[in-house]
């Protein structure tokens, strides 16, 4: 009987193993600068310590100071309030994109990873076709034919940042479905969709979260290029990328404020998310 | 060879009388190794003696994490980077392990070939089976490149491969699992070694052509006095094809016989449960003597003897203190009670 | 003579290979399996013994012929659901490789109790004691049922696999070279098992493996496969002792054994 069968016992993974797994300075970094972002962007009302649409025409291209630490732009607005405001409808697109992008490219890699055969070529082909169009021009163009704005882009850049997503996620989907336990799960009588649903995209997760993270880092140059031509978010509203275009003027004049701490905004948060899908490739690949 | 600096060494072994005569042309001595995993050393051999006399074949039988491999890479100077050695490896009175430089490649290209596991990992794709053979012989040698392609072509046809010629000019992926290995076998011996190193040759391929590439091997080792330690899992196909075999578990090799008598008449009760273990092809048991837990690996052994956790025959004493190897009717073994349970140990 | 659980007639399977005619990996042929009985399937590789299996459980479309398995008509892969889990709940596979046939992020014991949700409407409780006595079954303790595939050794993993094929109590267990990628002592404590399986439960295997001791210790018939074809059948102890085909005798001579010494086909022969 079974209970006369001998246990086999296995020492368990190693501390240090699990110590190293988990001691990633520069991911941590990462997670905390992103975090720290969200955090101003949902609390902003009440951290922000002014209105950050209220113009003082006597205070304009002020330098740093108690009451405005990073100083106001050329129509005296408190640039650390709009910074931390526009931190909403600059996190906001991105995050947008992000999803719809995620979401339509990991269906489409599923749905071509299971099928294969005719059904993968075809959406091969479409995918190519997709990839001929730059996200921005597309983007541009969405825009003339929308008018200006957020959601416009959003979804123009949605559909140019699928192809990248779907291409990504398929390869590795194709892998994933090749090994024996997606065959177990057939024999056991799963439908496809279950199959997908709860073995395949969980075990492709962290491919997923890399591709993500990359797109937004994209999606927000892409967002604050918009928005810096004057096809994006319209002023008043505080976006990073409106105040990089805003603050130029001010810059000849020696005020390089504006523009600047809304540029650093950008290259900050920019350079977040690329270091933390850099980290998530090398921690996938371990 | 540079023989001088090491003649005083092999007497520092633990074993005393070897059944091998002295002349052994490979000689381990209490071989430990460890690898750096993960930020820390970890023991993967803890004591290995073992010696292969000139012509003669020693197969080296162990269940995985038993260290076999990781014994033929350190006789082969192929330890993975990091590697902590200790004990002594001496091949033609030369010490391998502190092998640099000029030396280590010459050791490398002269005395002792390895044949892997799976050969096209260890062939070039995207050469053709002629630039492989003859690389060596054209690049090492000097022989100029008709004579090398005439002695590839002729080397081809001894390891049972017709059409050498025609086969010179074929890329590896012509070619089946067994072929493959047949190349591998024949650009070994056109490196005219002393010891062959065969690591798992056969346990990718099929059982027909397992026997049929053993067969090739021991014969043609045999007619060319070349030694072998032959690397397996499977403890009846290297009592098939070596003089002697060991035993392997948990890093330290527990017992050593001829093959001829390892069958009936093991010295150690881990070689009796794995011979019990194994099913039979010739009659089928009730109920097959499982060995209880699984394998250990030589850093994950207890204290004392390394089999002590799975042995049926284990008293207080046995894990009180680790085991030396000692010499017992003309084998060596790793066991106190060797003498007591002698002739009590192997099938019923 | 009481109904087969697996019949299996004429059953061929050609791969399509571009500008050529097809590649037959089966090739006509049939079989009957016993309610209880041990069929081994012998072969090496490319002897179609896998496509075979894979057949049987589903996984793959016959070019031609029948399966029946337990009086219904399973030639095709189920199409609609129902199907899949009527043909799921009469026969399971145990794959070969314990490593890559577990979800990696599925607990041993989340993989049993899903096996168990999909076939049976079980309460929580009592699904629970069903999982543990499974676990209980293939030898499996309490932290192992709780842990991750790539916490537990090759063997575990296998009593995992097999815990999982034998939730929804199968007629049929195909077991694919099941045992070969163990080590020896573990081997024997899986084998083992099977047998203990298969004197509780009214089940019957269907063993596909090139090794001859594990198809003597785990079978009762079988026949040979080369190259798509049965050259040989019969009960194990006569296909073993008293080998008639030639390939069947060359494989039986090809084991290694107590005197046994390697030999050469031929000189000269095209492997």
């Amino acid at each position: 009987m079974s209970g006369a069968l001998p246990i086999e016992r296995v020492i368990p993974p190693g501390a240090a193993r699990r110590r190293l797994r988990g001691r990633d300075p520069l991911l941590a970094g990462c997670v905390v600068v992103i975090a720290a972002l969200v955090l101003m962007a949902l609390l902003a009302p009440l951290i922000a310590p002014h209105d950050p649409d209220a113009s003082d025409i006597l205070a304009a291209n002020e330098g740093s100071s108690l009451s405005h630490p990073l100083g106001t732009d050329s129509v005296g607005r408190d640039i650390l309030s709009r910074i931390i405001h526009g931190a909403r409808l600059s996190l906001l697109g991105p995050a947008l994109v992000v999803v719809a992008a995620t979401v339509g490219g990991v269906a489409v890699a599923l749905v071509t990873a299971w099928r294969g055969g005719r059904v993968d070529t075809v959406a091969s082909r479409v995918l190519d076709i997709l990839f001929a169009f730059p996200g921005l021009i597309f983007a541009i163009l969405a825009v003339a034919m929308f008018g200006t704005g957020l959601v416009a882009p959003v979804i123009a850049l949605s559909i140019a940042y699928l192809p990248y997503i779907a291409r990504v996620i398929r390869s590795a989907a194709i892998r994933e479905r090749a090994l024996p336990y997606v065959e177990a799960c057939q024999v056991a009588g799963m439908s496809p969709l279950r199959i997908c649903w709860r073995h395949l995209l969980p075990n492709l997760l962290p491919y997923v979260a890399v591709q993500a993270a990359v797109s937004f880092g994209y999606a927000l140059v892409d967002l604050s290029a918009l928005s810096y031509l004057g096809l994006g978010v319209q002023p008043p509203s505080a976006e990073w990328g409106r105040m990089v275009a805003d603050g130029q003027a001010a810059i000849l004049n020696g005020n390089p404020e504006a523009s600047l701490y809304a540029g650093m905004a950008i290259v900050v948060t920019v350079l977040a998310f690329n270091l933390l899908a850099d980290r998530l490739v090398r921690r996938t690949a371990q | 060879m540079h023989g001088a600096a090491t003649a005083g060494h092999r007497e520092d072994g633990v074993t005393g009388p070897a059944p091998t005569p002295p002349a052994a042309l490979l000689s381990i001595r209490a071989l430990r190794v460890d690898l750096r995993a993960e930020g820390e050393l970890r023991r993967v051999i803890h004591d290995v003696t073992l010696d292969v006399a000139e012509g003669e074949s020693v197969g080296l039988v162990g269940e995985s994490g038993s260290g076999k491999s990781m014994t033929a890479r350190a006789v082969a100077r192929l330890l993975p980077e990091g590697a902590v050695t200790g004990g002594e490896i001496v091949f033609d009175g030369e010490p391998v392990l502190t092998l640099r430089g000029a030396a280590l490649r010459r050791f490398r290209r002269g005395g002792i070939a390895t044949i892997f596991q799976d050969p096209a990992a260890h062939i070039n794709p995207v050469r053709t089976i002629g630039d492989h053979l003859t690389e060596g012989l054209r690049l090492v040698r000097g022989v100029d490149a008709r004579e090398a392609e005439r002695r590839a072509a002729a080397m081809l046809g001894e390891v049972g491969i017709a059409g050498g010629e025609r086969r010179l000019r074929q890329h590896p992926h012509e070619l089946s699992g067994g072929m493959l290995q047949r190349v591998m076998i024949a650009s070994v011996l056109l490196d005219e070694p002393r010891l062959i190193l065969a690591d798992e040759p056969t346990t990718a391929l099929d059982v027909t052509t397992q026997s049929e590439v053993m067969a090739l091997l021991s014969e043609l080792s045999r007619e060319r006095r070349l030694a072998m330690l032959y690397i397996t899992h499977d403890l009846e196909l290297a009592a098939g094809v070596c003089d002697r075999t060991a035993v392997m578990y948990a890093g330290a090799v527990m017992e050593v016989q001829r093959s001829a008598a390892l069958n009936d008449g093991p010295l150690n009760p881990y070689t009796a449960a794995l011979l019990a273990a194994r099913p039979r092809v010739d009659a089928r048991s009730d109920r097959l003597e499982a060995i209880a837990g699984r394998p250990r690996s030589a850093f994950e052994a207890p204290e004392g003897c390394v089999f002590a956790d799975r042995c049926p025959h284990v008293e207080d004493a046995c894990v009180a203190e680790r085991q030396e190897l000692r010499p017992l009717a003309g084998g060596l073994v790793r066991c106190r009670r060797a003498e007591e349970l002698r002739g009590r140990l192997g099938h019923a | 003579m009481p109904e087969p659980v697996v019949a299996v007639e004429d059953l061929r399977k050609e791969f399509p290979v571009p500008g050529a005619p097809g590649l037959v990996a089966v090739d006509d042929v049939s079989f009957e399996l016993e309610r209880g009985e041990s069929l081994a399937v012998i072969g090496e590789s490319g002897s179609g013994k896998t496509t075979l299996a894979r057949m049987l459980v589903g996984l793959e479309t016959p070019t031609a012929g029948r399966i029946e398995i337990d009086g219904e008509d399973r030639s095709r892969p189920g199409r609609r659901a129902r199907e899949r889990l009527e043909r799921g709940r009469r026969i399971q596979l145990v794959f070969q490789n314990p490593y890559s046939s577990l979800d990696r992020r599925q607990p041993a014991r989340a993989c049993i109790a899903e096996m168990l949700d999909l076939h049976f409407g079980l309460s929580p409780d009592e699904r629970d004691a069903r999982v543990r006595e499974l676990c209980e079954q293939v030898g499996l303790d309490e932290r192992q049922a709780g842990a991750l595939p790539r916490a537990l050794s090759g063997g575990q993993r296998q009593r995992v696999a097999i815990a999982r094929a034998l939730a929804v109590r199968p007629q049929v267990l195909v077991l694919d070279e099941a045992v070969a990628s163990l080590d020896v002592s573990i081997q024997a404590q899986i084998l083992n098992l099977l047998a203990d399986i298969r004197a509780q439960e009214d089940i019957s295997y269907i063993v596909v493996s090139h090794d001859l001791a594990v198809v003597r210790q785990i079978s009762d018939k079988g026949f040979v496969m080369e190259h798509g074809r049965v050259v040989e059948r019969g009960s194990t102890v006569d296909l073993l002792d008293a080998p008639q085909h030639p390939y069947t005798q060359l494989l039986r001579r090809s084991v290694p054994g107590p005197g046994w010494t390697p030999q050469r086909r031929q000189r000269g022969v095209h492997a």
